[in-house]
């Protein structure tokens, strides 16, 4: 074994495998997500892309020895319109090229249109034993204003119909919408935690660019709660998740405790994960150090990449010490149990403290932004409520 | 050409109130005496700087020689000397006023005086000129010529009855004028076999010629090939060229006693050519210069700062290439914490300040950003020493100051009877003190005793907007006095930022304290931390705001497994801090210390 520091430690936990599906029946107006419209979707030829490039992606990963997979994430676009043969494949392919846990999560993000949850059953036979619902909102009328395809009635019965197939259901909310009061939003938070098993997504709109809410925003026409309504909202959220029993472990995502979406905390704990698909992105350990990978955004040029080459790589960066330590802490504090600094000098190269500005250390120390826990495996680093709700601002200013 | 009989020479300057025509007058004397033809007329050919004519004011010195046939069938050479029309060019003003033996004062007869009018008259009265009061524009329905005419003679105190009465605009009565001219201004005197002694009116940097020097020979000749020296500093020249205005540059052979002209001699720059300095004969020199030499000193400083750090370099070449125009402005690099890299200027005003900060942004297109101006003090040490102070950041520990002085002025404020009540409250609050308060009908003309420091400090813009922009405004340094001063740092979280520190009245430091505080309150963005901004006095804190940590900012999705997108925009945040000034643990974008001195002005 050499002893090349350069080489960034693994740290021994299982890879992670999203699956891009990169196709939506509609666009939806906030979202800047790698997602496309076509009149017929071209089902098989996608299903053997994405076979086929999970095998080669497979094989470059599984060259020095074999890799013990935890998770997979059938993400999108909108997943819930693959066919359910393809989804079943895929999963087959991967027990198959991987060493898989006992508990492997696999995950579906799923829309609450008839059609979608029409096919949740075969979804579950397929080998899926998670899905993630977008409901997004339990009020019609901020429905139609983010472009979805469902009313509120239709996420209650796909609720239900989930509830009887599935073990694990988590679902999406979007809230600090436009005219939406803190008050307002605290009902339809109540509303929602009556029909959450164990798991919630809970996003704050945000404009992103490129996307449709962008220019009505730019125009004046779409209003966001201003920053102190926003953070009162945001406060208030984790209280009411709380008294249902849902922790925040993540800035937008509240679960029981051991219900956590192991898949997401991968990324979050800047552990391997393998992405493939149109756009997905990986971070993988090879022998010559970790590897920032991407794939062609569009979808046909990256299935015709696929069918020539065996791969849609668009993208491949070895990541430098101060790539990895900035993008660790970027993710890690985002988590409500922070960044053990054992596992940070192991993964990055680098003493956490040549990856923080020591003024702004102190002082969010001493502000209670950040706090220290000394714990049985070392120092972890962590942000309070208060600094992740101001996380931009102090990993701008804290991040080296 | 050059042999013109003393008693054919006049030589006159035109006194006017900015907009009461003194361009247009110019104009068509110029074409009157058929200088130029109308088509080589361009409009008031005397302001050929695109500043000067868009302001309608004049900077430089500037001559035209005339040949006039008058009525009496002689025909006479007339020198038309114009004169830089604003207070902070007083001494270049009181030098070409030296150079002529009279003036037309011209008054817009709907208009009436005003206070510029004044000061300049006055200058005129003390260079011993022959004054002929001209009422212009009396072709409009407003026109009250004799209203006007009473004023001159009750404010100014000359007979007014002979005023000649034009409309330059039409050319009405020109020929009377140059009448006025011939018949009531004194010909010049001077002996051409004395030595040489000629004023230095002014000088200015020709691309293709180098320096012009603007002379009046007083005595003597001045001819091509003569060695010429400088009698301020000794420096010698050989005079290359010897020419009049006409308006063009047409050269001579020599220039007598009574003439203006110019001279044009090797010199590479105008620092070495002082107004008011007297040229002699190096062979044959004469024994004293001519009376009155002062050399300019700079009353105004204000540091001057690139907006963009890079124009540096830039703005250290465009100041020096002005500099090669304009002696009387003076440089030198200075560094500002909050500001970065730049230059502290002295000006001979504030018109002048403003002037060269315009032509900086214009003709060098130079995104420029000034902190508040200040004047001179005189420091006073405990030791015994003086010292001259114009930057608020040299300002020693108060245990070593004996005393301070500030400069005086005396100003000349002209407003409708309606707005004065609110130009008296101005003044005393600026710690004016009345000298006097006349009335000329419905207009009111105080005169105050006022600080320079206070005037410098937003003074033309409260008086505009107080008098809806009526009253007119005039000063003239007088003299330093001790007085009570102290400087104020501003500190963000108990920094000081050099930039915004100021000295002021003690009793004017705390509300001005405060509203710097509060001015920056509003243009900081709220931060990760709480910011305190504090107005201080030494160690005493006058002023204080907090501005109160963000709330909130939080990316609420994380796109997924897209880690590099949020890697770049870290990176781009940092890259956004190059325009940061860090304070401690908070930054402050430099913006808003540039919109907190840009709200000053």
């Amino acid at each position: 074994m050499q002893s090349d520091v350069q080489i960034p430690a693994n740290g021994g936990a299982p890879l992670a495998l999203y699956v891009h599906w990169p196709f939506c029946l509609a666009k939806c107006p906030y979202c800047d997500f790698n997602s496309h419209v076509r009149d017929a979707i071209p089902q098989a030829r996608f299903a053997a892309a994405l076979r086929r490039e999970l095998a080669h992606e497979a094989a470059r990963l599984t060259a020095d020895g074999p890799r013990r997979l935890g998770s997979i994430f059938f993400g999108g676009g909108t997943p819930s319109l693959m066919a359910p043969e393809t989804v079943a494949s895929l999963i087959t392919d991967a027990r198959s090229l991987f060493a898989t846990a006992p508990d492997l999560e696999i995950t579906l993000e799923a829309n609450p249109t008839s059609v979608e949850i029409g096919r949740l059953r075969a979804f579950r036979d397929a080998g899926i034993n998670r899905v993630s619902l977008g409901i997004q909102s339990l009020d019609d009328k901020a429905l139609h204003l983010l472009g979805r395809q469902h009313s509120a009635g239709q996420a209650i019965a796909a609720l239900e119909t989930a509830r009887a197939l599935f073990d694990r259901i988590s679902f999406d909310l979007i809230y600090a919408r436009p005219d939406q009061s803190p008050a307002a939003w605290r009902a339809e938070l109540n509303q929602a935690l009556v029909l959450v098993s164990d798991h919630l997504s809970l996003y704050q709109l945000t404009i992103e660019p490129g996307t449709r809410f962008e220019g009505l925003h730019r125009q004046g026409l779409l209003v966001l709660p201003d920053e102190e309504a926003g953070a009162l909202m945001y406060e208030e959220t984790a209280t009411v998740a709380a008294t249902h029993g849902l922790a925040a472990y993540e800035v937008s995502n509240y679960a029981r405790p051991g219900a956590e979406s192991r898949h997401n905390l991968t990324y979050w704990r800047y552990d391997d994960y393998l992405g493939i698909g149109p756009g997905a992105h990986g971070r993988m350990t090879l022998a010559d150090g970790l590897h920032a990978t991407r794939r062609h955004r569009a979808p046909e040029p990256w299935a015709e990449r696929v069918e020539r080459t065996g791969s849609g790589l668009m993208q491949d960066d070895i990541l430098t010490s101060r790539d990895r330590a900035r993008e660790m802490l970027l993710m890690g504090l985002r988590l409500t149990e922070g960044v053990p600094e054992a596992r940070f000098a192991r993964r990055t190269g680098m003493p956490m403290t040549e990856a923080l500005d020591p003024v702004i250390l102190a002082a969010a120390l001493e502000e209670g932004y950040l706090v220290r826990d000394q714990a049985p495996g070392g120092t972890i680093l962590r942000a309070t409520n208060a600094g992740r709700l101001r996380l931009e601002a102090l990993l701008g200013a804290l991040v080296l | 050409m050059t042999d013109t009989p003393l008693s054919l020479i006049r030589n006159f300057s035109i006194i006017a109130h900015i907009d009461h025509g003194k361009s247009t007058l110019a104009d068509r004397l110029i074409q009157a005496c058929g200088a130029l033809t109308a088509r080589e007329m361009t409009n008031q050919v005397l302001d050929n700087m695109e500043l000067e004519r868009e302001r309608g004011i004049t900077i430089k010195a500037q001559t035209v020689r005339l040949t006039y046939p008058a009525k009496d069938g002689k025909t006479y050479v007339l020198n038309l000397m114009d004169t830089p029309g604003h207070v902070d060019f007083a001494y270049e003003v009181s030098r070409s006023l030296a150079a002529c033996e009279g003036s037309l004062l011209v008054v817009d007869a709907s208009q009436g005086v005003e206070a510029q009018t004044l000061a300049n008259v006055y200058q005129a009265i003390d260079a011993h000129h022959e004054i002929v009061p001209v009422l212009n524009k009396v072709d409009l329905p407003a026109a009250e010529p004799e209203r006007v005419r009473a004023q001159i003679e009750e404010v100014i105190g000359i007979p007014a009855d002979d005023a000649v009465q034009i409309s330059a605009k039409t050319g009405l009565n020109i020929e009377g004028v140059l009448e006025a001219l011939v018949t009531r201004l004194p010909p010049p005197v001077g002996d051409d076999t004395r030595p040489l002694q000629a004023l230095l009116v002014d000088s200015w940097y020709d691309p293709y010629l180098g320096v012009i020097i603007l002379v009046r020979v007083k005595e003597g000749r001045l001819k091509r090939g003569m060695r010429i020296r400088m009698m301020s500093n000794g420096a010698v020249y050989n005079v290359d060229q010897v020419g009049v205005f006409a308006p063009r540059m047409v050269p001579v052979e020599d220039l007598g006693p009574g003439e203006m002209g110019y001279i044009n001699a090797a010199i590479k720059t105008v620092a070495d050519c002082n107004v008011g300095d007297t040229l002699t004969d190096d062979r044959r020199p004469a024994e004293t210069a001519l009376e009155g030499f002062k050399p300019s000193i700079p009353v105004v400083w204000c540091g001057l700062y690139p907006v963009d750090a890079d124009d540096f370099e830039k703005l250290r070449d465009s100041l020096s290439k002005l500099r090669l125009n304009d002696a009387s402005f003076h440089y030198e690099a200075e560094t500002s914490a909050a500001l970065g890299f730049g230059f502290r200027c002295g000006f001979l005003g504030l018109l002048h300040l403003e002037i060269i900060q315009e032509r900086l942004s214009r003709e060098f297109n130079l995104d420029l950003i000034a902190t508040a101006p200040s004047v001179v003090y005189r420091l006073y040490r405990t030791n015994g020493e003086m010292e001259e102070l114009h930057n608020p950041a040299d300002m020693p520990d108060g245990s070593v100051i004996e005393r301070i002085e500030e400069p005086w002025i005396v100003a000349t404020i002209m407003v409708p009877d309606e707005y004065l009540g609110a130009v008296l409250t101005l003044c005393s609050e600026r710690r004016g003190i009345q000298k006097d308060l006349t009335y000329v009908g419905n207009r009111a003309m105080a005169v105050y005793r006022l600080p320079l420091n206070e005037v410098v400090f937003d003074f033309y813009d409260r008086l505009k907007s107080v008098s809806r922009g009526y009253a007119s405004f005039d000063y003239q340094m007088d003299g330093y006095e001790e007085s009570d001063l102290v400087r104020i740092s501003i500190l963000v979280n108990l920094e000081p930022v050099d930039a915004l520190s100021f000295i002021a009245h003690r009793s004017a430091a705390e509300s001005r304290g405060r509203s710097i505080c509060a001015k920056l309150k509003e243009l900081i963005p709220r931060q990760l931390f709480k910011i305190a901004i504090q107005a201080a006095i030494g160690s005493r804190v006058i002023a204080r705001e907090t501005i109160g940590a963000m709330s909130k900012d939080v990316t609420a999705k994380c796109y997924g497994g897209d880690i590099s997108r949020k890697r770049k925009l870290l990176e781009k945040q940092k890259e956004g801090k190059k325009r940061m000034r860090q304070f401690g643990k908070v930054e402050i974008p430099q913006s808003a210390f540039l919109a907190a001195l840009k709200m000053d002005h």
